[in-house]
């Protein structure tokens, strides 16, 4: 095990894959010469060179497209959106190309690329560049979205979202690259269906994804040793699709349920979460299941305006007490 | 062209017209449903340029009116009937329609409903061509329209950046939907449009086949040369409305019957008779002969065929889930 950096982890998922397979290329902007905003394509320009490392021009639309067409051919491009809020401008194509040729052509082409992207808020970047859009790509059919709360999953997922067939789509978090973990030795691939048990609990299951399972696991933390409550904390690495058993299995037990997002609420994760709920396991519950989230609003740039906006841990903690009527 | 070449492109051409016309009764009889584009009018392009080129080895890509491209490049037009019919053996499954023909083994990868949206694509493949080091080289036919759509100067760029094997066909009809282009563009000489991307341009008559031909050849070589993109435009004029739905309100049939003089097939036909190459009778058995195929094999096969399973609705949204299980379940060999 080596304990390393979320963008190491996603570099050296890149380089282990261009290095097996030559039609495995990435591109976007500043990925190449530069080295990536975050560093996640560090070193594989020199290694690999331009025609497989492309630094694109600031046209979205445009070389998303091209991966997607190159990707019809078999080739694999890992295709990099430096800041999610310029993804609404290759939306086009992610969502009525790459998500849709396989189905409008009978099976005929496939577009197996990957397309990562850095969102989230981080520290007073403002309304147009700090937005948190999964909800907006996990309701695509044909589009399967993951997204790592650790290094391990951020090099597992990439090497199965290269590898697999379908279109993928990869949320980053701004403020999570930095994050050291333990990352296996040997070559590894996270699943791409399902979610993980990131603490065992009895009492409640906290679900998160990305960044929030670090609010729900500093909560859990809380809960347990205040509070003597247990949670269970689920990570939700999986999007689309979300896992329907894992969620079943985890509230039947606990009976109790809250899911953090860092998105807003209307049409978020959280309401597809506990939609899962109703469907799977209602009877199975003793009190009503909470989300927390952010609030509606454009991002704002005043820093205690911008932490207003945003949970953290203690709004889990909060939710959790006041599903125990302790709050 | 040669003559005998001619005579077959005749033949094709005249399909190409009669299965258009017979998909539009087919409409009328609600047998197709959705939206359909019609190419009638504008057939010397697809054929001129394709002539020009390797149909079934180029890879070909274009937008929502596609059925004839997609024939072009060596679709079965009792495929694509069938799939207008939205039956099971159709080109796409019944899942596409109209506006979503594709033929991958042909290299016809597909009509897509997104103005404009094709172009990266189209430069994408360019991208795989270079990386693979093949001979083939990608042509995107578009509309006059799509180049007012951003991904079209996106593309151009990285087009001539990266000097991709691509083809860019402009397909200039005059009309966006039921705009005229003088009405929506500032430039209606789209050729001029590409000079600000170092992409060498041409522009010629799209109704005279041997006049497409003849630029198209010069541009496939260029583009199959390495020497990076080529951008084409014809001038062309489509008889029906922008769909089915459109009664043509902005634009007299003064105007249509002006363009109408100048028939891309009338014109091969009159010039092959001309050189005692064909006889008017034998042109009328070749259209009588022609509409018996369609009547008698394609609709045939498209009324006979099976629909889709409803038990299939979900096929084809994601990779046959049993290829996939090491990624989904992360549990590779």
């Amino acid at each position: 095990m080596a304990n390393i950096m979320y963008w190491e982890a996603i570099q050296r998922a890149h380089d282990e894959e261009m290095a097996r397979d030559p039609m495995v290329i990435c591109m976007g902007e500043d990925i190449g010469v530069a080295g990536g905003t975050y560093k996640a394509t560090k070193g594989l320009y020199e290694k690999y060179g331009p025609l497989r490392v492309m630094d694109t021009p600031i046209s979205e639309g445009g070389f998303t497209g091209l991966g997607i067409g190159a990707s019809f051919l078999g080739v694999r491009p890992i295709i990099e959106i430096m800041s999610v809020n310029f993804a609404w401008l290759a939306m086009d194509q992610m969502f009525n190309s790459a998500a849709k040729v396989r189905y409008m052509s009978g099976g005929q082409l496939t577009a197996p690329c990957v397309f990562r992207s850095a969102g989230g808020a981080a520290h007073q970047l403002g309304a147009q560049h700090s937005a948190r859009m999964e909800k907006v790509f996990m309701g695509i059919a044909g589009l399967r979205v993951v997204t790592a709360s650790n290094p391990k999953q951020a090099y597992g997922l990439l090497k199965s979202a290269i590898r697999c067939d379908d279109p993928v789509f990869i949320n980053e978090h701004e403020l999570m690259y930095n994050m050291k973990g333990e990352v296996p030795d040997g070559e590894y691939f996270h699943p791409l269906e399902g979610s993980d048990i990131a603490r065992a609990g009895t009492d409640v299951t906290l679900l998160g994804y990305n960044i929030s399972v670090h609010w729900c696991l500093k909560a859990a933390e809380i809960l347990d040793k205040q509070y003597g409550i247990s949670a269970e904390v689920v990570d939700l690495y999986s999007l689309s699709p979300l896992d329907r058993a894992g969620i079943k299995k985890s509230v039947s037990k606990t009976h109790r349920a809250v899911i953090a997002e860092e998105d807003e609420a209307p049409v978020g994760v959280g309401s597809e979460v506990i939609a899962i709920i109703n469907e799977e396991c209602f009877f199975e519950l003793d009190a009503a299941p909470v989300r927390v989230h952010s609030a509606l609003v454009p991002q704002p740039y005043n820093h205690t305006l911008e932490k207003a906006a945003i949970p953290d841990h203690e709004d889990v903690v909060k939710a959790v007490l006041k599903l125990f009527g302790k709050a | 062209m040669k003559i005998d070449d001619k005579k077959r492109v005749l033949r094709e051409m005249v399909l190409h017209r009669r299965f258009e016309e017979r998909c539009y009764q087919a409409y009328i009889e609600r047998k197709i449903g959705g939206f359909l584009h019609l190419y009638p009018g504008q057939e010397a392009c697809c054929n001129g340029v394709m002539e020009a080129a390797r149909p079934g080895h180029d890879y070909v890509i274009t937008g929502y009116r596609d059925h004839v491209h997609a024939i072009k490049c060596g679709a079965d037009p009792k495929e694509v009937m069938a799939e207008l019919y939205g039956k099971e053996t159709g080109s796409s499954k019944g899942r596409g329609g109209s506006m979503h023909i594709f033929d991958a083994a042909h290299h016809f990868m597909g009509g897509y409903a997104l103005v404009g949206g094709p172009f990266p694509l189209a430069a994408g493949i360019a991208k795989a061509i270079q990386l693979k080091g093949g001979d083939e080289i990608a042509i995107c036919f578009l509309g006059d329209a799509a180049n007012n759509q951003g991904v079209f100067h996106e593309t151009l760029n990285m087009a001539a950046l990266w000097k991709l094997p691509v083809l860019f066909v402009c397909e200039n009809n005059l009309y966006g939907i039921g705009t005229s282009i003088e009405r929506s563009t500032a430039v209606v000489h789209q050729h001029k449009r590409v000079a600000a991307y170092n992409i060498p341009a041409d522009e010629c008559d799209g109704q005279d086949i041997d006049i497409v031909y003849e630029h198209a050849r010069k541009a496939v070589d260029h583009v199959r040369s390495g020497n990076g993109p080529f951008f084409l435009e014809l001038m062309t004029y489509r008889y029906r409305g922008h769909s089915m739905s459109d009664a043509r309100s902005y634009r007299s049939r003064e105007e249509e019957e002006v363009w109408k003089q100048r028939d891309p097939i009338l014109m091969l036909r009159d010039r092959l008779i001309t050189a005692g190459a064909l006889t008017m009778a034998e042109f009328e058995a070749l259209e009588k002969e022609t509409d018996a195929y369609i009547e008698n094999e394609v609709i045939k096969f498209a009324e006979e065929s099976p629909e889709p399973r409803v038990e299939e609705l979900e096929k084809y949204v994601f990779a046959d889930r049993e290829t996939q299980l090491p990624w989904l379940t992360g549990k590779a060999a």
